[in-house]
């Protein structure tokens, strides 16, 4: 039998590999079309609800956007766009709210604290973690410019 | 005379038969290539129950409750009931073999445990120890999934080099008597083989080196030739992993090109997107079981050796960057 060097190596130059323009084109074209639906419901709110400002509206649009991902999630329709799409599904705020409830449905059956609740983040955690571990370290950062 | 061949073979001299064999698949696989052999499809996967654990439950009582109707005995009439599963404990095993009183061997080795109870099975039934043994193994998608991979609902793309872990299970009656069907006639137990792939969703490139050792070690143990039998059929290593066996067996000076298939490969059509193929504990034992039996009983193979292989690896152990040992069992089956 071959050694473990030359049989890894046999291996990394065979593997079947992703066909990484038409993973590319797909990604683009479904996050493209995901965050275009979200400037509708920019231009929407704008226009529907005079009264808010920029920021009012861009924060509706997020919470009507998570409550799409998290919708379609549970109808069990985002994990098979997700299938072609890849990145496409994954890196718009619809991806974080599919990552958020995917987990939150799986888990149902082992009750709600135990289940649903301990389990809810166990994808999008490290996100969640690291993204406040580094606006607190920007936040230091910008503290000790500002003093200086 | 020792019923030892050669280092890993043995050699069952009395008569080991398959007397009859029942199966259940999941509706994906009930749309594949084997649905007609099948004796149940389910009509969704979770088959009324609560939970994919639960239905996993509920397919393993049922197949094991069909075959014994079929054979027209009781649970009070087999000797035992052997089998294992992908999960934790092997819950789904031991929990539908509560449901009868017949003592309990369970088995664990990942997708190879068809293969490990075959090879136990028969050991006991040549020896005399036992008479009738029913050997059953299963697999669900909902549940492996989630223990293995990802919740089932997140958008994930599979990588190019997974497989799909298969939704059925299967029951086979191991006896010493019987008339027309197939026997097993020696089993080459294997070792456990780790040629350092550390990546969990390529277990075709994990399990490859395994099979090329079992089988290349039957052979020499039993001073045969490839073309010796009509098939040589791995379990689960997917088109990828099949094509590294060839490679690897090439290298070993053994030709097998004429003669070798894979249960994960030929369990999907190629419409289904199934990646590389079928895996998991169900998928040799639910092939098998229907497609190689029935084909076996209508006389389109007398010689096959079976070869479930299995991926010996953990999230844990994934995680904590360990490699992914492989082990594979070769069961000759005649007619």
């Amino acid at each position: 039998m071959m050694n473990k060097e030359e049989y890894k190596k046999h291996v990394s130059k065979t593997c079947p590999k992703t066909k990484e323009l038409r993973t590319m084109i797909l990604a683009f074209l479904v996050g493209g079309t995901i965050c275009m639906i979200g400037e509708g419901f920019n231009d929407l709110y704008t226009e529907v609800i005079p009264t808010f400002n920029s920021i009012q509206v861009s924060q509706l649009v997020t919470i009507t956007m998570i409550f799409l991902g998290s919708l379609f999630t549970a109808l069990g329709l985002y994990d098979k766009l997700g299938r072609h799409a890849g990145a496409g599904s994954i890196i718009p705020i619809t991806g974080f709210a599919n990552s958020v409830v995917s987990p939150a449905v799986e888990f149902n059956r082992e009750g709600l604290f135990y289940g649903i609740m301990s389990n809810m983040f166990v994808v999008a955690g490290p996100v969640i973690v690291s993204g406040v571990a580094w606006s607190v370290i920007v936040g230091i950062i910008y503290f000790i410019i500002g003093a200086v | 005379m020792s019923k030892k061949r050669g280092k890993q073979t043995y050699v069952f001299e009395n008569d080991v038969y398959i007397k009859n064999t029942s199966t259940i698949a999941g509706p994906l696989e009930g749309k594949g290539n084997f649905g007609e052999y099948y004796d149940q499809v389910l009509e969704n996967d979770s088959w009324g129950c609560k939970s994919y654990e639960k239905t996993e439950i509920k397919m393993r009582k049922n197949v094991i409750e069909n075959l014994l109707r079929a054979e027209d005995i009781t649970e009070f009439d087999l000797d035992c009931i052997m089998g294992g599963d992908l999960l934790n404990q092997i819950v789904p095993t031991a929990f539908s073999t509560r449901e009868f009183e017949t003592p309990y061997i369970g088995m664990y080795e990942a997708c190879s445990t068809f293969g490990e109870c075959l090879a136990v099975g028969a050991m006991l039934v040549d020896g005399g120890f036992m008479t009738k043994v029913l050997c059953s193994t299963s697999s669900h998608y909902g549940t492996a999934e989630r223990q293995y991979r990802m919740p089932l609902e997140l958008g994930s793309q599979p990588a190019p080099a997974s497989q799909w872990t298969v939704t059925g299970t299967g029951a086979v009656l191991l006896t010493n008597e019987g008339t027309n069907q197939p026997k097993i006639k020696s089993a080459t137990i294997g070792k456990i083989v780790d040629l350092g792939i550390v990546d969990p969703s390529n277990m075709g490139a994990a399990m490859a080196p395994a099979a090329t050792d079992t089988i290349t070690t039957h052979l020499r143990d039993m001073n045969r030739t490839p073309d010796y039998y009509d098939m040589i059929v791995t379990g689960d290593l997917g088109k990828y992993g099949r094509d590294l066996l060839h490679f690897l067996a090439g290298e070993e000076g053994y030709e097998l090109a004429d003669v070798l298939n894979d249960c994960g490969c030929m369990i999907y059509n190629d419409k289904q997107k199934a990646t590389q193929g079928g895996s998991g504990a169900g998928c040799s034992c639910l092939v098998f079981s229907s497609y190689f039996y029935k084909e076996m009983m209508r006389g389109s193979f007398k010689k096959i050796l079976l070869v479930p292989t299995g991926a010996l690896l953990s999230k844990l152990s994934s995680l904590q960057g360990e490699s992914i040992p492989g082990v594979a069992h070769a069961i000759d089956i005649e007619m």
